[in-house]
């Protein structure tokens, strides 16, 4: 009884986990080998065998998906980073009223990613929208930022960093305030000036923070849709359409869910071997059992 | 706490500035929002944008609340929200007591399992997630969004609560065995009270992530299970899009997150930095 006495604590979460996480993707492999259309009975499907996969490497809206999908991570990651660690170098300094302020940039993250795309999509408005009205202030012509490749592509960067950048403040901040104070203080007394005392001190300190805040940025990247689905829907063409809207699109819109299913294979092995480098960084839950 | 630091460039009033900065870009376009709701239409469709002074209607909130089905649909988000909640707690809580106390067979293989499939892609479970809803009939089910949701929560809720029980001193519960309480009664009567805040920052994240989740609720639900971020992206026709009304209803879905944020944004923001900070 003692022994099993653990996995009777585990079952139940295990159960679930696996039920509801591990079982689908295991799905998913299967079906990506048949080709079931929405309204055909699964055991119907013919067996395609590795088609699918095959035909994926040379599908151009597969791969320009893939393409949208890295260089929104691309700008978005390295525009956020740079942002948030400048403003949280900068702005570190325990002050009255620091929470007030905290609690603030958590909203944009609390917000549903819904409510963040029917905002922007309302800001990015061509007609009514407020952007175009404000850029009027500065010469520039009223543009149809959701309906054209490139500016669209732009909108999705820039509602992303104004939900993301906080994050990572917020975050490079706990990580400098929990840094050692004699360290510091060392580098201090050793005459490092504040730029020294950033590059040499402060941010390789906080290198496995930033690390960290950098993968589970770019798995967020593969897995988050709504706000492309609600702003453009993908669009206009595949300017928008990052690998997980593809996905969604493939499946339900031209409704082929074999050949979707073996997008998401691919798509859960992107974000498996992301997930591996960050549980090669650490995982907490590694520490011996104190009883 | 009060240690010398190098003159940083930034004065204490260009921090302040700077902040106040910040913290309006972060707020201006949810303040949007919130006020759009109250506009009358005449406002919303000019062209000028108007930050604070119109005549205030209730307008768009009488179309959604008496016009709409959002009561339904609230009703629906709440109780998947709730539901999904209390299992995700309970289950998550047992799970990751076990691995932060005991030692067994299959537990390291558990912890990275269970920080593995935190990631899985909503994306990818949409398709086996709609063959299921196909095969036994389920479509128009809380139930299914309740399991899926409550199995996506469960990774976190796990890793969050067992650096909470880590952090409860061992001898309380030997004390308590000692006194021959069994494991079950050490679990209900002395660690859930101390880890009264753990569960309390596991249960914002999980509620927050199925009140807000959409592409599952979208796929899965039909119309009288439909919940609130469904129910709004319904709101974007090929006809037009009503804007106040879409705002009103955002201010609406967005009340609860906020009210978290409000009265527990230190625990979101420890929960939030753990992962990073301490790993």
């Amino acid at each position: 009884m003692q022994k099993l006495g653990p996995y009777f604590f585990i079952l139940p979460a295990v159960a679930v986990m696996f039920a509801g996480l591990v079982y689908p993707v295991l799905q998913a492999f299967y079906l990506s080998f048949f080709d079931w259309k929405i309204g055909t009975d699964i055991d119907d499907a013919p067996f395609v065998g590795f088609a699918h996969f095959i035909r994926m490497m040379s599908d151009e809206a597969v791969l320009e998906s893939l393409w949208v999908t890295l260089r929104f991570g691309f700008w978005t990651i390295t525009i956020e980073m740079f942002l948030g660690v400048s403003l949280a170098l900068l702005l570190e300094k325990p002050i009255r009223g620091a929470s007030v302020f905290r609690t603030i940039f958590i909203l944009p993250l609390m917000v549903s990613p819904v409510v963040v795309g029917l905002i922007w999509r309302y800001l990015f408005d061509a007609r009514i929208g407020w952007i175009n009205y404000y850029l009027g202030y500065l010469g520039i012509e009223p543009q149809v930022w959701l309906g054209d490749a490139q500016l669209a592509f732009f909108a999705m960067v820039f509602t992303d960093i104004w939900q993301w950048t906080p994050f990572i403040f917020i975050i490079v901040i706990a990580g400098l305030q929990a840094l050692p104070s004699e360290v510091l203080e060392a580098s201090k007394i050793d005459g490092a000036n504040w730029w020294q005392h950033i590059f040499f001190v402060k941010l390789p300190m906080i290198k496995s923070i930033l690390i960290i805040a950098l993968l589970l940025r770019l798995i967020d990247v593969f897995r988050a849709l709504e706000v492309m689905f609600i702003m453009t829907g993908g669009g206009p063409g595949r300017a928008t359409e990052v690998l997980s809207l593809h996905i969604y699109n493939r499946a339900f819109t031209t409704q082929q869910l074999g050949y979707a299913s073996a997008i998401s294979v691919l798509l859960i092995l992107i974000v498996f071997l992301l997930s591996l480098a960050i549980l090669k960084l650490g995982n907490p839950m590694k520490d011996k059992a104190d009883i | 706490m009060a240690q010398k630091r190098i003159n940083s460039p930034v004065s204490i009033y260009s921090h302040y500035a700077a902040l106040v900065l910040l913290a309006l870009i972060t707020l201006a376009p949810i303040w949007i929002m919130i006020a759009t709701g109250f506009k009358p239409d005449v406002v919303v469709q000019s062209r000028d944008p108007v930050w604070f002074f119109f005549v205030p209607t209730l307008d768009n909130y009488e179309f959604i609340l008496t016009r709409g089905r959002f009561d339904t649909y609230l009703w629906n988000s709440i109780i998947v929200g709730t539901i999904s909640t209390v299992l995700t707690l309970l289950f998550g809580g047992l799970c990751a007591y076990a691995l932060a106390r005991t030692d067994f067979r299959g537990r390291m293989f558990t912890a990275n399992a269970t920080l593995l499939v935190r990631m899985v892609p909503p994306a990818v479970l949409a398709v086996p997630a709609f063959a299921m809803v196909i095969q036994f009939s389920l479509d128009n089910d809380l139930a299914v969004l309740i399991f899926f949701y409550t199995a996506l929560n469960l990774p976190f809720a796990v890793w969050l609560l067992f650096g909470f029980y880590k952090q409860i001193p061992v001898e309380l519960e030997e004390a308590a065995i000692v006194d021959g309480a069994s494991p079950l009664q050490v679990f209900f009567r002395v660690l859930l009270p101390l880890m009264k805040s753990g569960y309390a920052v596991a249960g914002i994240f999980t509620f927050r992530i199925a009140w807000n989740e959409f592409i599952l609720a979208l796929l899965l639900t039909g119309r009288s299970t439909r919940t609130l971020p469904v129910g709004a992206a319904g709101f974007i026709t090929d006809t037009g899009v009503e804007w106040g009304r879409i705002m009103a209803m955002g201010t609406l879905i967005v009340i609860p997150p906020l009210l978290f944020t409000f009265f527990a944004a230190r625990q979101i923001i420890a929960g939030m930095t753990a992962g990073a900070v301490k790993g």
